[in-house]
């Protein structure tokens, strides 16, 4: 594991269907503080195209994308 | 002494429940029903009303001529549930006692968490929501009409899909099609939640020429410059805004903790249980489950409840089990319809559209008050994918 950053928030949505997983990022980008460092733990393969083009589009910083066992964790920064 | 069973919410969900464990139990229960208004309103008709194709008559009818004879209806709001002591706490100041409950009171509102919502856009997510669209449209002559989401999840996932398809026709029948846009903004990066029904959808609407402003998720509304502007920093201009509110859980839920942070139940996904009180269920909009907020939900999962009660009543093993089914009809325009048919395990294939399916909804429609909340459709809400 590579975690270079200090997680504020982890959102377990591991065995939530497509786009479950997304959403609930959006929900804690949407409430959270710029800088915080929010983390999402998915099972579902449409998250590894979903998430990475949702960061790009609204211009946050995908910080980390780990394959773990069964599910992969997406560390995401709120930067604006 | 009978089993007392307490059923808040008298929508698709609480009435097919109700009705279902009352005729299951017979005199070894009694079931009551608690209404804050006394009235079942047929959510999926809004759309229609909005697009001049039905009046609100239709659209509800007195909970009491919907429920079997020996189901009590209490037409009152619940304030506070303590699941531990049994008890159910009444605007009006009463008190019931349980010994089961079910939480059917779907969802609320919440359009006051997007600043401009209220003075800048339409729904029709509400009767009255509904009439006001419909008397907007009706003074349209042209322009750029905007369809979105303010906030997921929502009740009837295709609604807005459905409303743009609805609207372009509409536009076409009053000969100002050329003089407008309509364009769908996505929260996600394609047309709909389900991946199958967007490759399907998104070709009708380009051929229909229906924009598709994908990762938009409202943020803000302007409603003096008429702009909307999305949380991943874009701005759009419209002539006519409609969209879906934010939802959350009921304020019962919320004041009793028995709520996520954003009210809604905690329920599991198999027995319909909720997570802490293995004598509270929980059924349709009102729960947390990954699947549509949709009176088809509810249908199909008010049979498990009943059931999963009545074996706890008598004792017995309990065999009803919820495999997340749900089946939806999905307005294309033209008169034609396609059907998303779904479950835990399998997502929906959905046919071409067709009239048939078209034809099909609106028997649905037509149908509904003497089928679906009496318990009336067998095939469909016994087994209908439900794993006994």
């Amino acid at each position: 594991m590579t975690v270079t950053t200090n997680v504020d928030r982890t959102i377990d949505a591991r065995g939530m269907p497509c786009p479950g997983p997304l959403m609930s990022l959006i929900g804690a980008i949407r409430e959270g503080w710029v800088g915080e460092v929010v983390e999402v733990l998915s099972s579902d393969d449409g998250s590894k195209t979903d998430i990475p083009a949702w960061v790009a589009k609204a211009r946050h910083d995908l910080v980390d994308v780990v394959e773990e066992d069964g599910f992969t964790r997406f560390v995401v920064q709120k930067a604006r | 002494m009978p089993a007392r069973i307490v059923v808040l919410g008298g929508g698709v969900g609480g009435t097919l429940a109700a009705n279902l464990v009352s005729k299951e139990l017979g005199g070894d229960a009694r079931v009551t029903v608690v209404d804050p208004t006394g009235m079942h309103v047929y959510q999926p008709g809004f759309l229609y009303v909005a697009l001049g194709q039905a009046n609100g008559r239709w659209l509800a009818r007195d909970e009491r001529t919907l429920l079997r004879n020996d189901v009590e209806l209490v037409v009152d709001g619940a304030t506070r549930i303590d699941p531990e002591a049994g008890a159910v706490e009444l605007s009006r100041g009463g008190t019931l006692a349980f010994d089961y409950l079910v939480i059917a009171t779907g969802a609320g509102y919440a359009p006051e968490q997007v600043p401009g919502l209220i003075e800048g856009s339409h729904d029709f997510y509400s009767l009255d929501g509904a009439q006001r669209l419909r008397e907007e449209l009706r003074r349209f002559r042209g322009g750029r009409i905007l369809v979105g989401i303010a906030g997921i999840p929502y009740k009837c996932p295709p609604a807005p899909v459905e409303f743009a398809f609805m609207v372009e026709d509409y536009l076409r029948r009053r000969g100002l099609r050329e003089r407008s846009e309509v364009t769908l903004l996505s929260p996600l990066n394609r047309a709909f939640t389900i991946e199958s029904a967007s490759k399907l959808i998104q070709p009708i609407m380009e051929a229909r020429g229906i924009g598709l402003s994908t990762f938009f998720n409202v943020e803000s509304v302007d409603p003096s410059g008429h702009v909307v502007a999305s949380l991943e920093g874009e701005k759009a201009e419209y002539d006519l805004l409609v969209l879906v509110p934010p939802h959350r859980g009921q304020a019962v839920v919320e004041a009793s903790g028995l709520g996520d942070a954003s009210g809604w139940v905690p329920t599991d996904r198999t027995t319909l249980q909720h997570e802490r009180h293995e004598n509270v269920f929980a059924i349709g909009d009102a729960t947390n489950l990954p699947i549509s907020k949709s009176g088809s939900t509810a249908h199909f999962e008010a049979p498990v409840v009943a059931s999963r009660i009545a074996s706890l009543v008598r004792g017995t093993a309990a065999r009803a089990n919820y495999g997340g089914r749900v089946m939806c009809f999905l307005e294309t325009g033209d008169g034609r319809a396609t059907a998303l048919r779904f479950d835990y395990e399998h997502p929906p294939t959905p046919p071409r559209p067709s009239r048939a399916w078209h034809l099909a909804k609106w028997m649905f429609n037509r149908l509904y008050w003497e089928t679906v909340p009496k318990g009336r459709i067998p095939e469909i809400g016994r087994r209908g994918g439900n794993e006994r």
